[in-house]
């Protein structure tokens, strides 16, 4: 199991956090998490997180959805319960549009809500590691994960001179999110 | 030019060679002129719908949009001589032979208001548009803001009257082919086909004018967000296309009917590649983030999109114009099409040297590079 020992870093302004974050980077330290009060742009791309594969998802499951749909009703109205609509054919293609559609549209939704809130690990009744109750509000934090005891001071002495304001050693146990 | 003289040639040929008589002739006078005025209209309301918004994106590639709208005379100079063949090509113009139906219309369908109404659309068109034209030209050399608040009131009263005219203009030049038909829906689908087909042209000038070394500011992004633009539209113009023919279908009334099974009869193959063309090729083409974003790509599928709304058109006038047996595409219809492009590119590419590419004093110019599409 990996350690349960994280040194974290605050900082109180986007711009010192992005440019924190290099320089520790440029250290060789690894960094295990960042939490912000809002989303900052270029974070992705300074934490090098790949492009998510959710527009993957949403595209089969939408295609799922739409085959699915289709199918139900061509046997529905074929096969199961026939029922002559003002003389048209039984399978009658374009009255199937509207909900091959709006299926369709159904199942990527929630394929891409569900995909999402699982992937991250993040919803209700999801554990969380909560670091430090500020970032919720305005502080931005730099979590580094802790595997050997000789490592501390390295990092501890790393993140002040990346500027983070407030350097602590956190052993934050995971929480069962408050629903 | 030398496409101009090709085109020339090959609608000499196709009319000597090809028996076209006056429906047919008629016909393609009005397809390629309502392309061309519809070119240089959906361009025109792309420049004035993003001024109202204040978008900042498109402030790159605006010369390029303001250039094809500035166009809107020649467009006009396409579709005024339909009037010339009005009689070829309405059959409501024939006024001494019309049923009960055409007879309760005439208060609309009649000559001397079908003139003025035509007189009013291109009127206002090229004025309001010659103004946003000539306004964003003097901010070139005049960067002040009352520059961009004048193009703003000029934009707003262009789309208020567009909203109105591009509808009348699309039942008066194309929907009254069919003069026993009527679909409520018609005005937008139409619009909705021009300017898509406008957004794939300011793609295809893009492109051509990148590789000829100009508008090199241009950058991903911007590629990214008109792939969007011709994704997002081409979709909508499915969306009309369906909700006007479900309806149809489903009501199943022979007098709406009509102008389906006319299509579907006489025209089956070309009903079904319309869609395809227009909606399908470019839903799959665009789907993913990479394709949006490849200049070639992005190309190839602006032309397939603005070859399917010439069919397009081809299937809102053929088959009342001039009828299943009589009508094919053939050499006639190439050429013409051809030259008229060819013209129709002469007179961006001369009103491109106009001005700068490059609107530098546009107040959100700075902005459109300050961006990036969402991973």
């Amino acid at each position: 199991m990996k350690s349960n020992k994280f040194i974290t870093g605050v900082y109180w302004d986007d711009k010192d956090l992005l440019t924190g974050i290099k320089e520790i980077q440029d250290k060789g330290i690894s960094i295990f998490d960042v939490r912000t009060p809002f989303p900052v742009h270029g974070l992705d791309d300074v934490l090098k997180i790949k492009r998510s594969r959710l527009p993957r998802l949403g595209f089969i499951a939408g295609a799922l959805g739409g085959v699915l749909a289709f199918y139900f009703q061509m046997w529905v109205f074929t096969q199961s319960w026939p029922i002559n609509f003002g003389g048209k054919p039984y399978l009658s293609v374009p009255s199937f549009i509207p909900v091959t559609f709006e299926l369709a549209v159904l199942f990527a939704a929630i394929s891409l809500v569900f995909g999402f809130l699982i992937r991250s690990g993040i919803g209700p009744g999801a554990p969380v590691i909560i670091f430090d109750e500020r970032t919720t509000d305005d502080a931005f934090l730099v979590a580094i994960q802790v595997n050997d005891e000789s490592e501390v001071s390295n990092i501890t002495e790393v993140l002040s001179s990346a500027g983070a304001e407030e350097v602590k050693q956190v052993e934050p146990s995971k929480t069962e999110q408050d629903v | 030019m030398a496409a101009a003289v090709v085109g020339f040639v090959l609608t000499l040929l196709g009319y000597f060679t090809g028996g076209v008589d006056g429906h047919r002739f008629w016909a393609n006078i009005l397809l390629n002129g309502f392309m061309v005025i519809g070119l240089t209209l959906g361009a025109g309301f792309f420049v004035a719908v993003h001024l109202i918004a204040e978008s900042g994106w498109q402030t790159s590639i605006q010369r390029i949009a303001e250039a094809i709208g500035s166009n809107i005379w020649l467009g006009a100079i396409m579709i005024v001589p339909i009037l010339l063949g009005a009689h070829s090509l309405y059959h409501w113009t024939h006024t001494e032979h019309l049923d009960h139906i055409l007879q309760m219309k005439q208060g609309y369908l009649n000559m001397p208001f079908f003139i003025l109404r035509m007189f009013i659309y291109l009127a206002g068109w090229i004025f309001l548009f010659h103004n946003i034209r000539k306004v964003s030209l003097m901010s070139d050399v005049n960067p002040d803001l009352k520059l961009f608040n004048r193009l703003r009131t000029f934009s707003g009263i262009f789309i208020v009257f567009f909203a109105i005219t591009s509808s009348t203009s699309a039942w008066d030049w194309l929907m009254s082919i069919d003069a026993h038909w009527f679909s409520t829906l018609y005005g937008w689908y139409t619009f909705i086909g021009m300017f898509v087909n406008s957004i794939a042209v300011i793609i295809i000038f893009l492109v051509l004018l990148q590789k000829m070394g100009y508008m090199n500011h241009v950058n991903d992004e911007h590629l990214h967000d008109l792939g969007k633009y011709l994704f997002g539209f081409s979709i909508f113009w499915a969306y009309l296309w369906v909700s006007q023919y479900l309806l149809i279908w489903y009501a199943n009334i022979p007098e709406e009917t009509t102008y389906y099974v006319t299509r579907i009869k006489g025209f089956e193959t070309l009903f079904y590649v319309n869609v395809i063309v227009c909606f399908v090729a470019p839903f799959f083409a665009l789907m993913a983030r990479g394709t949006k974003r490849k200049t070639t790509w992005l190309f190839y599928t602006a032309i397939i999109v603005f070859l399917g709304h010439w069919v397009d058109l081809y299937l809102a006038i053929m088959p009342g114009a001039v009828g299943a047996e009589h009508s094919h595409i053939g050499l006639f219809e190439i050429g013409l099409s051809v030259l008229y492009v060819a013209i129709f590119a002469f007179f961006v590419f001369k009103a491109l040297t106009k001005g700068s590419l490059v609107p530098e004093n546009h107040p959100y110019f700075k902005e459109s590079f300050d961006y990036e599409n969402i991973k």
